[in-house]
Formats: C-alpha cells, sequence, structure tokens
C-alpha cells in the first residue's frame, strides 16, 4: 500500500511536466490545428540554455527566467521565420516542417553540447518534507506546473490580449475585423508554448538528466496526455498529464516493469483514439461529407 | 464632405474579376445604401473597402489613402465591418465578443460605459451576457454583429445585409436602431442590403449597382421615385 501511494505521488510529480508539455501541444494546436512534433526539442534546448547560465554561475532562479524569456523570444522567432512561410502549405508539408525543426534542434545541440548526459541542478533542497513518500523535488515540480497552469489560464481568461488570442485561433477573418494582428498572435502564441515548455524541460532535467534526447519519451507521454484530455481543451491537457503520469508510474511499478513504461503512453494514444478520438473533455467534430 | 471616396474601384478574386471601375463617395456622418441585385458586388464592395479582397484603384478615407492596406490597419483607423454571416466568435461569451470590438481602444472606462450603451440599445444581448455566443439565435448574433461593430467606436460602419434572416418586426426595430445611433453618435454609415424599400428608407442617398458598376445614384428620395428602381427593387 505504501509503495503504491509512493508511485501514485511519484506519478503526479512526472505527470505535471507531462501537463506542461501537453499545455505548450494544445496551445499550438488551437492556434493551428496541428501536432507541433518539435515542441519537445524546443524545451531541450532551451534547457540547455538554461544549463549553460548556471554553469556560467548566474543563480538559479534568474536563470530559470532568463530561460522562460528566451524560449519565448525562441518561440516568436521560430513561427516567424520557419511557420509563416508554410502558413498556406498543405498539412503535411508543415508536419514534414516540424519534423525538419526536431531533427535540427537535437542535432545542433548535439553539436553544441555533445551527447554525453549531464546532470541539470534541481532548485528544491536536497532532504524531503515528506520524507520517503516524495522528494522535495517532484513536490516543486508540481507546485510549479501548478502555478504555470493558474498564469497560463489567467493570461488567456482575464487580459485583453488572452482574449484576442483566443479570438485570433477562432476565428481569424473576424480578429482582423476588429482590429487584431492575427499573425502577430499567432507569433505570441508559439512564444508563450516555447515558455511554457521550457518550464516543463527544467523541471524534468533533474529526474531524467540532460541530454539531447531526453525529450522523445516525454513528448510521447504528452502526446497521450493531450490526446487523453481531448487535444482541443487545455484543461483536458493538464488532467490528462497527470493521469498520464500516475498511470506510467502505477503500471509501471508492479503490472508491466519499468522497461516496458513508454509503451504505456504508446498504449494510451492507441487506445484513445480507437475508442475515444476526443477524449475526455475534447469537442466532438462532425462533418459533413 | 466626404468621409470615404472610391474612384476606378476593381476588384475580384483570383480570376473572376467583380467589380469593374466603381465611384462613388459617402457624405459624412450620413447614411448611403448600395443596392443590387444578387451578385452584383455590393458584399464585394465592402470587402474591398476594409482589405478584404485585392483591389486595384483608388480608396481614400477621411483624405487618406487606404487602398492595399491590410484590414488591421483600415480597422484601426475608425473602420467597422459587419460582414455577411455575422462573424460571430462562437466559442467566447457574449460579453467577451464586445470587448473584442473594443480590442483597438485603450480608454477602459469608456469602454465599459460603451458596453452598457449597447445593452441598453439591446436589452437581449444583457440577458445573454455571459452565454456561449454560438448559441445566440440569428437575430441576437445580428444585433452582437452591429453591437461589436460600434464598440470599435467607428467613425464608418460597414454593414452588409443586417436584415437578413430576421424576422420583419425585427428589421424593423433594427433599422430604428441604426438610424437611432447615426443621428446620436454621427457614425457614418454604408449599408448593403436586399430590402430596398427599407434601406431607401433609412438612407440618405443611394448607389445602385448591376454587374460591378455603378448604374444610377443619387438622393434617396429621387431613387424611390426613379422608374426601373421602383419595378426592379420596389416592386410596384
Amino acid at each position: 500500500m505504501e509503495a503504491l501511494l509512493h508511485q501514485i505521488l511519484a506519478g503526479l510529480a512526472t505527470g505535471g511536466i507531462y501537463a506542461s508539455l501537453a499545455l505548450a501541444l494544445v496551445m499550438i494546436y488551437q492556434a493551428t490545428h496541428l501536432v507541433n512534433f518539435a515542441q519537445g526539442e524546443m524545451a531541450m534546448f532551451t534547457t540547455y540554455i538554461a544549463w549553460s547560465l548556471v554553469n556560467a554561475g548566474v543563480p538559479y532562479w534568474l536563470a530559470f527566467a532568463a530561460t522562460v524569456l528566451l524560449a519565448f523570444l525562441f518561440g516568436v522567432l521560430i513561427e516567424r521565420l520557419v511557420i509563416r512561410p508554410v502558413e498556406d502549405a498543405p498539412v503535411l508539408a508543415v508536419v514534414v516542417v516540424f519534423i525538419a525543426l526536431l531533427l535540427i534542434l537535437n542535432s545542433v545541440t548535439g553539436w553544441i553540447y555533445s551527447y554525453t548526459i549531464k546532470s541539470f541542478p534541481s532548485p528544491f533542497p536536497k532532504e524531503s518534507v515528506f520524507g520517503k513518500w516524495l522528494s522535495s523535488h517532484e513536490l516543486g515540480a508540481i507546485g510549479v506546473t501548478l502555478v504555470v497552469v493558474l498564469l497560463v489560464y489567467g493570461f488567456f481568461r482575464f487580459t485583453p490580449l488572452g482574449l484576442a488570442m483566443r479570438a485570433a485561433a477562432q476565428n481569424p477573418a473576424s480578429a482582423r475585423l476588429v482590429g487584431i494582428r492575427v499573425g502577430w498572435m499567432l507569433a505570441l502564441g508559439w512564444g508563450l508554448a516555447a515558455a511554457v515548455g521550457a518550464v516543463a524541460g527544467m523541471m524534468v532535467a533533474p529526474i531524467v538528466y540532460l541530454d539531447p534526447n531526453m525529450m522523445g519519451g516525454i513528448l510521447l507521454y504528452a502526446f497521450a496526455a493531450a490526446l487523453v484530455g481531448g487535444i482541443d481543451n487545455p484543461w483536458g491537457a493538464v488532467f490528462g498529464g497527470f493521469l498520464v503520469g500516475v498511470l506510467e508510474n502505477v503500471l509501471g511499478a508492479f503490472v508491466i516493469g519499468n522497461e516496458l513504461k513508454l509503451s504505456v503512453a504508446l498504449a494510451i494514444i492507441v487506445g484513445v483514439l480507437l475508442v475515444r478520438p476526443s477524449g475526455f473533455f475534447g469537442s466532438v467534430h462532425v462533418t459533413r461529407v | 464632405m466626404a468621409l470615404l471616396e472610391a474612384r476606378a474601384l476593381h476588384a475580384g478574386y483570383g480570376q473572376t474579376r467583380v467589380l469593374h471601375g466603381m465611384d462613388f463617395a459617402l457624405e459624412k456622418g450620413a447614411i448611403t445604401a448600395l443596392l443590387g441585385a444578387n451578385g452584383a458586388g455590393k458584399t464585394t464592395t465592402l470587402r474591398a473597402l476594409c482589405g478584404l479582397v485585392k483591389t486595384r484603384g483608388e480608396i481614400r478615407f477621411a483624405g487618406e489613402r487606404i487602398d492595399g492596406r491590410k484590414t488591421e490597419d483600415i480597422v484601426r483607423l475608425g473602420v467597422a465591418h459587419v460582414p455577411d454571416g455575422r462573424g460571430t466568435f462562437a466559442h467566447l461569451t457574449t460579453e467577451e465578443n464586445l470587448r473584442l470590438g473594443a480590442y483597438i481602444r485603450k480608454d477602459r472606462a469608456s469602454i465599459d460605459a460603451d458596453l452598457q450603451r449597447m445593452y441598453g440599445y439591446f436589452p437581449r444581448l444583457a440577458e445573454r451576457r455571459r452565454q456561449q455566443a454560438g448559441t445566440l439565435s440569428g437575430g441576437e448574433q445580428q444585433m452582437l454583429a452591429i453591437s461589436r461593430a460600434l464598440m470599435l467606436a467607428p467613425k464608418l460602419m460597414l454593414l452588409d445585409e443586417p436584415s437578413f434572416g430576421l424576422a420583419p418586426l425585427l428589421v424593423v426595430e433594427l433599422f430604428d436602431i441604426l438610424r437611432r445611433i447615426n443621428q446620436r453618435e454621427q457614425v457614418t454609415m454604408f449599408i448593403v442590403e436586399q430590402n430596398a424599400a427599407m434601406a431607401l428608407e433609412l438612407a440618405n442617398s443611394a448607389y445602385l449597382l448591376e454587374t460591378g458598376r455603378v448604374v444610377l445614384s443619387g438622393s434617396s428620395d429621387v431613387l424611390k421615385r426613379d422608374d426601373a428602381v421602383r419595378r426592379a427593387y420596389l416592386g410596384y
């Protein structure tokens, strides 16, 4: 029983990280109706920036803030330079661009920082308040996730800019008619998603260690999370993140073993698509044919 | 004085030409109607004015060239377009739709006052302020579209078939409100209508459009008495 509880709590901690990345995926999906396959590598790349800063002696939270800011600018830049030119291109062309971005970021990071695994610091104290139940980093990661989710929610719900971004994603033509610069809203969306992803990267790096391939598995879990929650529902993505994290840990520890953990994500993806493609909270789209 | 002037305005979609050199002017503070049969190019004319279609020719708004500019920039000059199909943000609430209308304005206090004014014009919208706009009836969405355009505090309002799909009583009420807004707030209006009789009743002057060309123009009173207009558009 104790072991189960421990696995559930640990699952919530990693689940929070999946939730953040899933949230980033959903943000891009809502604006473009495409899943950004490079989201994980973008997060990984920005986590390396944080590593460089920390290694250069910058205090952790300052490096954290700087990384989030740089990630935001990086996301905006990617939208402007890479995504914008293929705005009206067929879906598959855009998907190829996403995959290219994934490979480029992965290789460039490996080239700059080498593929050797690096350890990444946690900002939270070594000794845990909950003892064996939950390490303080896990607890901290849950807390950081919740703060990120609340900030994102508050931004979209209560600020005029957030409202404009929702409007631009939903109805670009009408958004232009009230004077919203739709192109910039998309770029901002990319920036925000990249910033949220960067937080996920910095929170997961102390657990999985830093290497250019660290986000491959995480991105799969995030996909599964976004799908479980409904790919167009931010709350669903957060819920899905925690659920997938717990399932992964509990099944990995007691049922299928840690070596097969990643297949939980794949099974969830296939299962959701087969049984309930709109997930728990997604909207069902009906099209006349 | 003309608030907006178009000279030799051409517009079209891809290879299809729709407007073939239109000339017209919108008197400041007045209501001008644009009449014509289906496919004459009425909607395209409005779309051309706010940069939603590619144009050739010259458009001046308050003396400034606006042809070839981006829609967002034209809107920011104070041109509000009530599009056909109403352009509702279906997943946002009624109130969010209205607040979006005032997106380019920075004067928060008067935005709130304007919101209340819209609810005064259209009490139905006040009842539905927290409701998803997509669930509103056609008539309510039309009211919403007009209010959203007014929230911009526009100098010029382009109205594309505001009577479309509305019950006759509602049309009368709506046109009444449009007249009141025009008189109280000095908003210049350019209104496209199938309902020519009502449009001529509301407007000070009108243009008659046939296959992308202005074939007749003048004050509403003159047009009402014109035999061709009477037979083709007023039906008596």
